[in-house]
């Protein structure tokens, strides 16, 4: 019985210690897969910092902590073609699904701290304007908030809305101007070419500028999710549309 | 001689020269090398179309004749070529903008003789002058495979090419003086291995369509050689690839057939059109064949080196070299070594590496300018990829870091000036 017993209890041990094991040899090797992605993805950090708000030229967006969705149907528009910006294009042309996927995963899960934004330059009315159009929209004009799509603290929503906050100026107006003559597509029908065609330019240099201001908060992530259907039916986003 | 005689004489000239533009061609219209040669029949219709995927990959058939984010095979992608641009045309079986009612006849006097379905010349991006090496039974099978696939409607888009080189007829005096038919004709003096080597390089391969000069009117040398060249338009170095050349004496049969299977090899990465090439097309073949294309690689003959560009005066590319220096130990030096040679498969050396010697710089120059990643491949399928410095560094730092790069080790590649860094800064890269 007590032989029984203890042959018993060997046998679970040596099944823990196994299984100790193998979580433990998961573990490392996860994280030295992960290790190594870090290095392998360098060329992409040389523009997109992990920390600063923007190169010297103000045109390269931040990547770390945005939604992992997001940022893997960005690269495969860059790599098909329906995002146009050749160095991208050419970073990524020859890379696969599954390499493009694990990539969008590492940088959504990078969390970076946000520096704080440039001084802003606008009139204090101009901010006010782009502030009500960011946050209330303009029903008048047909524009939605974009706190109704971004996400209340415009962080952006998991797993496809980008945040709007702590990107440079340059970059947010070069891409209303890429929706605007065709550089730029997300899935159909395409929400943001609407309303990049609906703004005025006055409206758009207004919140841009004020997004541009925002300070983002210290722990700012996507929000998990977002009431549907959206102001807009948005092809990248399932249930968008009412 | 009278004014009236001489007069004689220039009109016979004319007269002969026309008679002779005329006959010849004729003959390239009315000739028609390779109809004689029939289909072989065909046991395992299963087994041809396998066949017949496997030979489209080594042909490399996807990468022109599909755009950017386009349906596989449909056409539509812009060739830039020095004459204007060729818009590759859709190959799918739609039987109204593909090729749906070409014949195995049809498809093969292409592959063969470079004729369109109604006889048109083609335009020789189709790398004909290659293809014509294919053997009847692997074009029917390239056919049988593509009959299979399911059929695109895109209608084709027009090429954009100059006079006169958008006079289809003119082909007729190209083909002429440039282009020969023949099919693949076994060494016998040689083994089966390095034929089939030869059989994919020359043919399928045509790897000469990058690695080789090509003269004032696009054509490559009869001869097929591997002599390296700048490829047009691309304004990317194909080095050359002969036996021993300068830098090459490191690649042996494993490491050459390792960097077409996977991208990576430790004596260099694929990168620039190479990448596609690898990704698209030589990643899909078979280890044999990849082996049997590096034996008949190391057996050609070496180039003798391109002297090294002497266009700076000496104390100006010492102090470019000098300049590099500092430059490389900030930027590089982490992956690249202070012996610059790399680390393992993943990040290339640059001592000795023949692609950062080459006669014309364009591709080191590139590579520190745009960065990019080697191909995800079966083999490789996480590519390590250069950060892109142009944003970061001027036109002359770059020009000092690629000098120092060309010159340190042992490398002898020439010093580099900041104009060619400007030139290249502005290329189109996608």
């Amino acid at each position: 019985m007590n032989r029984r017993v203890g042959a018993k209890s060997l046998g679970w041990s040596l099944v823990l210690i196994l299984c100790g094991s193998v979580l433990a040899f998961q573990s490392h090797s996860a994280q030295a897969v992960n290790q190594g992605l870090e290095k392998r993805v360098a060329a992409c950090v040389a523009c997109h910092k992990l920390e600063d708000q923007a190169t010297r030229d103000g045109v390269f967006p931040r990547i770390a902590g945005k939604p992992a969705g997001y940022l893997y149907k960005q690269l495969l528009n860059f790599r098909d073609g329906r995002r146009h910006y050749p160095p991208m294009t050419w970073m990524v042309s020859q890379l696969s699904d599954d390499y493009l996927r694990e990539i969008a995963d590492h940088f959504a899960s990078v969390k970076a701290p946000y520096p704080a934004p440039p001084p802003a330059t606008l009139p204090a009315a101009t901010l006010e304007r782009g502030k009500a159009l960011a946050l209330q929209g303009d029903a008048a004009r047909k524009l939605p908030a974009c706190a109704a799509c971004h996400g209340e603290r415009l962080t952006g929503v998991q797993p496809f809305i980008p945040s709007l906050v702590g990107l440079p100026r340059d970059y947010l107006n070069a891409q209303f101007g890429a929706w605007r003559n065709g550089a730029r597509h997300a899935d159909a029908p395409d929400c943001m070419a609407d309303v990049a065609q609906r703004i005025s330019d006055e409206d758009l240099l207004a919140v841009t500028g004020w997004l541009a201001a925002q300070t983002v908060p210290a722990q700012a992530a996507p929000q998990a999710g977002i009431k549907l259907p959206l102001p807009l039916a948005c092809g990248s986003v399932p249930g968008s549309a009412k | 001689m009278s004014l009236r005689g001489l007069r004689h004489v220039l009109l016979g000239l004319l007269t002969v020269i026309v008679l002779a533009l005329a006959a010849v061609f004729y003959w390239q219209w009315s000739n028609e090398p390779g109809s004689g040669i029939s289909s072989p029949p065909v046991a395992d219709r299963q087994a041809q179309l396998r066949r017949g995927e496997y030979l489209a990959r080594a042909g490399n058939c996807v990468s022109c004749h599909t755009a950017r984010g386009g349906a596989t095979l449909a056409g539509g992608r812009q060739m830039p070529t020095p004459f204007g641009t060729i818009v590759t045309p859709n190959i799918t079986p739609d039987r109204d903008t593909g090729i749906g009612q070409w014949s195995a006849d049809d498809f093969w006097r292409a592959m063969h003789n470079g004729r369109g379905r109604k006889g048109e010349f083609l335009y020789p991006a189709f790398p004909y002058p290659n293809y014509t090496r294919v053997t009847r039974a692997d074009s029917d099978a390239i056919h049988a495979w593509l009959a299979s696939l399911p059929a695109v409607r895109q209608q084709n888009a027009p090429h954009q090419l100059r006079f006169p080189y958008d006079q289809r007829w003119l082909l007729g005096y190209w083909r002429a003086l440039y282009f020969r038919p023949g099919v693949w004709q076994e060494d016998t003096r040689l083994d089966a291995q390095w034929n089939r080597g030869a059989y994919l390089v020359q043919g399928l391969g045509h790897c000469n369509a990058c690695h080789a000069s090509r003269n004032f009117l696009g054509a490559t040398s009869l001869t097929g050689e591997l002599t390296g060249g700048l490829i047009p338009m691309l304004n990317w170095y194909a080095p050359a690839l002969g036996g021993n050349a300068e830098g090459l004496e490191r690649w042996d049969v494993a490491s050459l057939t390792r960097f077409m299977k996977t991208g990576v090899s430790e004596h260099g990465a694929a990168y620039g059109p190479m990448a596609e090439v690898v990704r698209q097309s030589l990643q899909h073949l078979s280890e044999d064949d990849l082996r049997a294309m590096a034996i008949y690689m190391k057996s050609l003959p070496a180039v003798a080196p391109a002297p090294a560009p002497t266009h700076l005066k000496p104390a100006v590319a010492d102090g470019l070299v000098k300049q590099g220096g500092p430059i490389y130990e900030k930027h590089c030096i982490d992956c690249h070594g202070k012996d610059g040679r790399g680390q393992g498969r993943d990040i290339p050396p640059l001592q000795g590496n023949q692609s950062v010697t080459t006669p014309v710089a364009n591709n080191a120059i590139r590579m520190v300018l745009h960065g990019g990643f080697a191909p995800a491949t079966a083999g490789n399928p996480r590519p390590m990829g250069m950060p892109p410095y142009g944003p970061f560094l001027s036109d002359e730092e770059v020009a000092a870091v690629v000098s120092y790069i060309r010159a340190a080790w042992g490398n002898r590649g020439g010093a580099v000036s900041a104009d060619e860094v400007a030139r290249l800064r502005s290329v189109p890269i996608d």
